[in-house]
């Protein structure tokens, strides 16, 4: 083996050019790999962080919608009955004893926090324009333990909405589009014809366009006037874990013991998790092909090579040379190209992704960054290299093979 | 009684490309221990054909062959490569060597894959047969950039770097004005008569036969003397 790598060694470096361009192929195929999914990743991660910070663990709400039994079936259970296109019945969104069951919720000790709130779609009027939005109604400190709206805040702070009446925090991009700054007054339009005048108190930014642009914060009474409902009504709360993969379990648990409907955050982002998914198969797509691509060039490299070699290898199989030690010269041939092409393009992965996260970006509307996000996890640098020595493996063994079993008589008779 | 180290029995050959013909016509052949012998013929009349099959590097023939002992006709490829290795020298009618190595490397490269010697020693037991072929000034040039006669000699010296029992050569001294051409024949007899080395060689020239041990003469596919 030890003679097959010297004579490999030999090979390779009285063909620099084309050495150096077998690599090449290699080194920017595992190069983008690293690359991409540097970028892919730290974008998903990002995004799912900012929307895991932004969305409770479990959200308990009644859920008005559900199917029931219609009356016909109620009074009539044995009966064919048909009942077209069913509404649901005008109930009241409340949930019964919510502070209770928060106060119960939080003497779990599985429960980080539990906050009760409501909220309303509103319609903020700024001069003739009114712009969609929604106003929850919280008790802020509560709030603030379970998404650490303190550290989000931009101007103002958060006590001030508990000693004002009437006082609103809001989103920096739908402050930005009402031209709203601190201390400015807004008035605030509800479905139900309901006018009111809020002051600013506090402008926080999450960092998520889709909460920045349309939510504010007031107090519970706020809202409830608003909504013109008794001071009892909330119509949801928002629950924190310690452990955040226990969600679906403990959901299911609420749900049995309070008789509300308690939807864990993996169901609520369901959409957002298929698109993380779906980027990632993308990613891993792109970069396979990239590296297949890669392996074919060296499989005719090294087609070529051992076609231009057949007379040597007719040579060395004379000489005593077996066919394994034949096949070795070029599998080693092969795996030099792949090692050092793979570790190349790991650097060169590395110092563009590295570049990337640099470089200034701006997220716009959507979300609040000033760079990219760029993952660097070495997990990948371990997948990028196992990859790159494997595709120019099986890529190398191939022709390697067939150069084992040259015919040397064939070739010394042909000349 | 003399020491057979090479026989053969009935061994035929065919070629079915482009058309059948019978190119070796059972051969029976016996060759003795330090002999140095000739094989000369018409061109064309087989005699290649015929070292390819003693070299066992054909072994698309019917018949027997038989090295030093050793039953190779129908053996493994691998297990022939390892007995060409330790056990026959080989100079081909058409001098090969391989470009991108050095003279020095091309002889060195049989001895490594023996692995009998250690590199340096190697090393040293190749320059003697460099400096013994004349050419071991040449020892550090890459073997592309000599001429056809010094790679001729290279390659003389590369088949007898492993000290073989048999060493065959395909008009070996074909390329070699007379002056190389006797330090060569002077060289195979030495091996011979003072080691004990067998020589088969082809040869066109009747004075290089006449003065070897014996001549074995072919025509058409057939040894008639
Ligand atoms: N691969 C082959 N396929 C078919 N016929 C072949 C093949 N190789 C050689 N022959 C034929 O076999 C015969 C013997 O060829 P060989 O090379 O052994 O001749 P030779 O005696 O060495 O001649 P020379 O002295 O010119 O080297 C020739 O007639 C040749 O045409
Ligand atoms: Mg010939």
């Amino acid at each position: 083996m030890n003679l097959s790598l010297s004579i490999a060694k030999t090979h390779l470096l009285a063909k620099p050019k084309q050495t150096i361009v077998a690599m090449l192929g290699v080194t920017f195929g595992i190069g983008m790999f690293i690359t991409m999914v540097s970028l892919m990743t730290g974008l998903n991660d990002f995004t799912e962080e900012l929307t895991m910070s932004s969305t409770p663990d479990i959200r308990i709400y009644k859920d008005i919608t559900q199917e029931r039994p219609s009356i016909l079936e109620e009074v009539n259970p044995d009966g064919i009955n048909l009942v077209h296109h069913q509404k649901p019945k005008n109930e009241s969104q409340k949930i019964r004893n919510a502070f209770q069951i928060a106060e119960l919720l939080k003497a779990d000790p599985e429960v980080l926090g539990a906050a009760p709130q409501l909220s309303s779609r509103v319609f903020y009027n700024y001069g003739p324009v009114q712009l969609n939005g929604v106003i929850a109604g919280v008790d802020i400190l509560e709030e603030d333990k379970l998404f650490d709206i303190q550290s989000h805040m931009k101007e103002g702070n958060l006590q001030s909405l508990m000693v004002s009446t009437n006082g609103l925090i809001m989103g920096s991009g739908l402050a930005r589009k009402l031209n709203a700054k601190l201390n400015d007054r807004v008035v605030v339009t509800t479905p139900g014809g309901f006018t009111i005048t809020l002051n600013v108190v506090g402008i926080f930014q999450m960092g998520l366009g889709e909460i920045d642009n349309i939510k504010s914060y007031a107090s519970i009474q706020t809202v409830q006037k608003i909504l013109e409902k008794d001071p009892s009504y909330v119509t949801e709360i928002s629950i924190k874990l310690i452990d955040l993969d226990q969600a679906k379990e403990k959901a299911k648990s609420i749900e049995a013991t309070f008789g509300y409907k308690a939807e864990d955050w993996e169901t609520a982002n369901s959409t957002f998790l298929t698109g993380a998914i779906i980027r990632n198969i993308m990613t891993y797509s792109v970069a396979i092909t990239l590296l297949i691509v890669a392996g074919f060039g060296i499989y005719n490299i090294l087609n070529m090579t051992i076609f231009s070699k057949m007379k040597d290898i007719a040579i060395l199989k004379a000489t005593g040379f077996a066919a394994k030690d034949v096949r070795d010269i070029f599998i080693a041939q092969s795996l030099v190209i792949g090692i050092v092409g793979s570790l190349l393009g790991l650097i060169v992965g590395f110092v563009l992704a590295y570049m990337i996260s640099l470089a200034p970006f701006d997220g716009g509307d959507f979300v609040s960054m000033d760079t990219m996000p760029v993952s660097f996890s070495p997990v990948f640098y371990i997948i990028g290299l196992v990859f790159g020595i494997a595709t120019t493996g099986i890529a190398g063994y191939l022709p390697s093979r067939k150069a084992g079993k040259v015919d040397p008589i064939e070739i010394l008779r042909g000349i | 009684m003399k020491d057979i180290i090479l026989k053969t029995q009935q061994v035929n050959k065919y070629f079915y490309e482009p058309q059948p013909f019978h190119v070796l016509k059972s051969i029976d052949l016996e060759v003795y221990r330090g002999e140095f012998l000739s094989l000369v013929g018409k061109s064309g009349c087989g005699k290649s054909t015929l070292m390819y099959v003693l070299s066992t590097m054909d072994t698309d023939f019917q018949g027997q062959l038989e090295i030093n002992g050793d039953q190779l006709a129908g053996k493994k490829q691998n297990y022939l490569a390892k007995f060409r290795n330790e056990h026959i020298g080989f100079v081909f009618q058409f001098h090969f060597l391989l470009p991108e190595f050095t003279a020095l490397q091309n002889v060195m490269l049989p001895a490594l894959k023996l692995g009998k010697y250690s590199k340096k020693e190697v090393e040293k037991r190749a320059y003697e047969k460099l400096d013994m072929l004349g050419i071991k000034e040449h020892a550090g040039k890459l073997s592309s950039k000599l001429s056809g006669g010094q790679q001729q000699r290279v390659a003389i010296a590369r088949a007898l770097i492993n000290d073989p029992v048999l060493i065959m050569g395909d008009e070996p001294t074909g390329n070699l004005d007379s002056q190389n051409s006797d330090n060569v024949f002077s060289i195979f007899k030495s091996l011979t008569r003072d080691f004990g080395q067998t020589i088969i060689a082809v040869t066109h020239d009747e004075e290089f036969a006449s003065n070897t041990d014996r001549i074995i003469e072919m025509s058409d596919g057939e040894i008639i003397n």
